[in-house]
């Protein structure tokens, strides 16, 4: 058989989504936000949004999101996707509009625009990575880094009466008024993978509907900063990180 | 022909009409004294039920900016205005509107510092706006406003600067002027532009990749250093190319002067009346008022330098312009400064005396 027979549509289980790029990513081997990528890619496309989305990308690993997913994107400032997502969605309220965030970016120095985009119920979806580090910066303590957790600036492991508490950020998100849909998910296996694409597809539809703001962390791992095959940084989060991250949805008022 | 309409009001409630007038898509603001006026005119005028015009009280200066920095992308006029507390929050987004070349309107009015300083008028904010108070090698095309007429007609022409150039524009008043209640005729009505408007003029918009066009990404990160340079270089040529074509000032008796006063927005309107004053005493003095702060008029006052046996600017600020007035002379003429701290205003008496000291 030739390739070109074999690759028949009717022979595919499985293919690249089409609004992914087909270009290298810098993400390291391993890491979560290549799958979370590709979920985004399917549902716009399974949306059919391809020219109505607007991407915001954060400062940290992600800033690079834009080369990846073939929409228009606008790259922001360290914490303040949620303003630029406010006021595009304000002046263009029939696009689809998302933030991509990480922990650092998102519940540290962006914590207010976060907050309080999120409670003036701004119809965008904002999609949060938590890995619990700083990755792009070389493993720094985050405001997420889990007690005990060793990261370059707590070496000796995060101590609350040097360094504070882990913020949940997601938690804080289920309590505003404004928020319609917050839930947390991961991807470190199929059926993990398929929950979450569900949940982002959902976030997206609500925004699209004018109901409200929409939050979806993914918890993920950093296996680099971690230290990590990525086999172990996915168990290492399983046992760690999800007693503390719980997943499921905190809130959906998106049929209320 | 319809007579103008003539109406009194303050110049921070100029911008907010001349804003909603002009098409502006989008104003994002928080409050701060002198300038709430802004703000309050625009909530007390609801142009989102008229012309479709966006407002947001955002939940800080810094969100201000980044909302503004997120309209701009859209191709859309957005515009904020804050106190020079407030501006100073935004100097991180305004280097990133300039290296993501990004039109957009900024507007302060600006009240006496340093630290949260005081609420009466200021200039101090001259350094900060014309060389660059945010990081990086860029530029702000800057507008200074001496009437509540100006305030309401530099809106239009800043936002026209600013689209033209691909690059913010600053309307830098103060807090005199913009509390004060004056005579203003409103610009026309001018209509948003539509969506296909917008997508034919801006091209680079982030609108959604339409029609299946390349997607437009807006950014101001390039890692490789030899792309860096050369995007550097771009924005600096076009610097070049406004520093050219888009310097503009005000002429005032200047003719028959001896002396000359450099001053800009309500120092230059005090001057009017110290040159009033000088002249009834046998003084022969004008005064060039740079309306644009950046491009600064180097050359005009380098030519009428060259005539004059003094120069003095009146700054309300510790002397700020007067390097930039110096240099244009390049030391040829002698150059001092005249100001008040503060938030102060200096009175004209006290600038006269200055004066005949230099005329001795």
């Amino acid at each position: 058989m030739t390739r070109e027979e074999i690759i028949r549509e009717e022979n595919l289980v499985y293919k690249k989504p089409e609004l992914l790029n087909d270009v290298p990513m810098h993400y390291c081997p391993g890491c979560s936000h290549g799958v979370v990528h590709k979920l985004i890619s399917e549902v716009i496309a399974e949306m059919g949004m391809q020219e109505k989305s607007i991407g915001i990308s954060p400062v940290g690993c992600a800033v690079f999101a834009y080369k990846y997913i073939d929409i228009d994107w606008e790259e922001a400032a360290h914490g303040r996707a949620p303003a630029l997502a406010t006021a595009v969605k304000r002046l263009l309220p029939d696009r689809l509009v998302f933030t991509y965030q990480g922990d650092g970016d998102l519940a540290c120095i962006g914590t207010g625009e976060t907050i309080h985009a999120l409670n003036r119920g701004e119809n965008i979806t904002i999609i949060f990575i938590n890995n619990a580090i700083y990755g792009m910066t070389g493993g720094q303590m985050a405001p997420t880094t889990l007690l005990g957790m060793k990261t370059v600036t707590c070496p000796y492991g995060r101590d609350p009466k040097l360094h504070g508490y882990p913020l949940k950020i997601t938690e804080i998100a289920a309590t505003l008024e404004g928020t319609c849909y917050v839930t947390r998910q991961s991807v470190q296996n199929v059926g993990a993978i398929l929950k979450a694409k569900r949940a982002i597809r959902k976030a997206f539809e609500y925004s699209m509907q004018g109901k409200g703001s929409n939050l979806v962390e993914i918890v993920s791992t950093c296996n680099t900063n971690w230290k990590m095959t990525p086999e172990k940084a996915n168990q290492w989060m399983e046992e760690n990180m999800f007693p503390f991250y719980q997943l499921g949805d905190l809130k959906d008022n998106g049929n209320k | 022909m319809a007579e103008k309409e003539i109406t009194l009001m303050k110049g921070n409630e100029a911008i907010a009409h001349a804003a909603i007038r002009c098409g502006c898509d989008g104003y994002f603001g928080y409050p701060i004294t002198p300038q709430s006026e802004v703000l309050e005119t625009l909530a007390e005028q609801k142009p989102w039920e008229t012309t479709g015009m966006v407002v947001v009280q955002a939940e800080s200066e810094v969100s201000s900016i980044n909302m503004v920095y997120g309209g701009a992308c859209t191709g859309k006029r957005v515009m904020t205005s804050s106190s020079s507390p407030g501006v100073s929050l935004m100097q991180e987004g305004i280097s990133y509107l300039a290296g993501a070349e990004l039109p957009a309107l900024v507007v302060n009015v600006s009240r006496g510092g340093p630290g949260l300083g005081t609420i009466q008028p200021s200039q101090a904010d001259y350094f900060q706006t014309v060389k660059g108070g945010g990081h990086g090698d860029y530029r702000l095309i800057t507008l200074a406003p001496a009437s509540v007429q100006e305030m309401a007609d530099f809106v239009d022409l800043a936002f026209e600067l600013a689209f033209r150039y691909r690059n913010p524009a600053m309307i830098l008043s103060d807090g005199a002027i913009g509390q004060m209640m004056e005579k203003v005729v409103l610009p026309p009505f001018k209509p948003r532009r539509s969506e296909e408007q917008i997508a034919s003029e801006c091209p680079w918009a982030t609108i959604g990749r339409k029609g299946g066009r390349k997607p437009n990404i807006i950014t101001s990160l390039e890692l490789r250093s030899e792309e860096m340079e050369i995007i550097n270089l771009r924005i600096q040529a076009k610097y070049r190319e406004i520093e050219k074509k888009e310097v503009r000032f005000e002429e005032y008796m200047t003719d028959d002067a001896e002396y000359l006063i450099v001053a800009f927005g309500s120092a230059a309107r005090i001057s009017k009346k110290v040159i009033s004053i000088a002249r009834e005493q046998g003084i022969k003095v004008g005064l060039l008022r740079p309306i644009t702060l950046w491009p600064f008029p180097s050359a005009k006052i380098a030519e009428l330098g060259s005539r004059m046996k003094g120069i003095l600017t009146l700054e309300i600020n510790a002397g700020q312009m007067v390097e930039d007035v110096r240099l244009a002379v390049e030391c040829k003429v002698p150059v001092q400064y005249f100001g008040r701290l503060g938030g102060i205003i200096p009175e004209p008496e006290e600038v006269v005396e200055v004066l005949k000291k230099m005329v001795k």
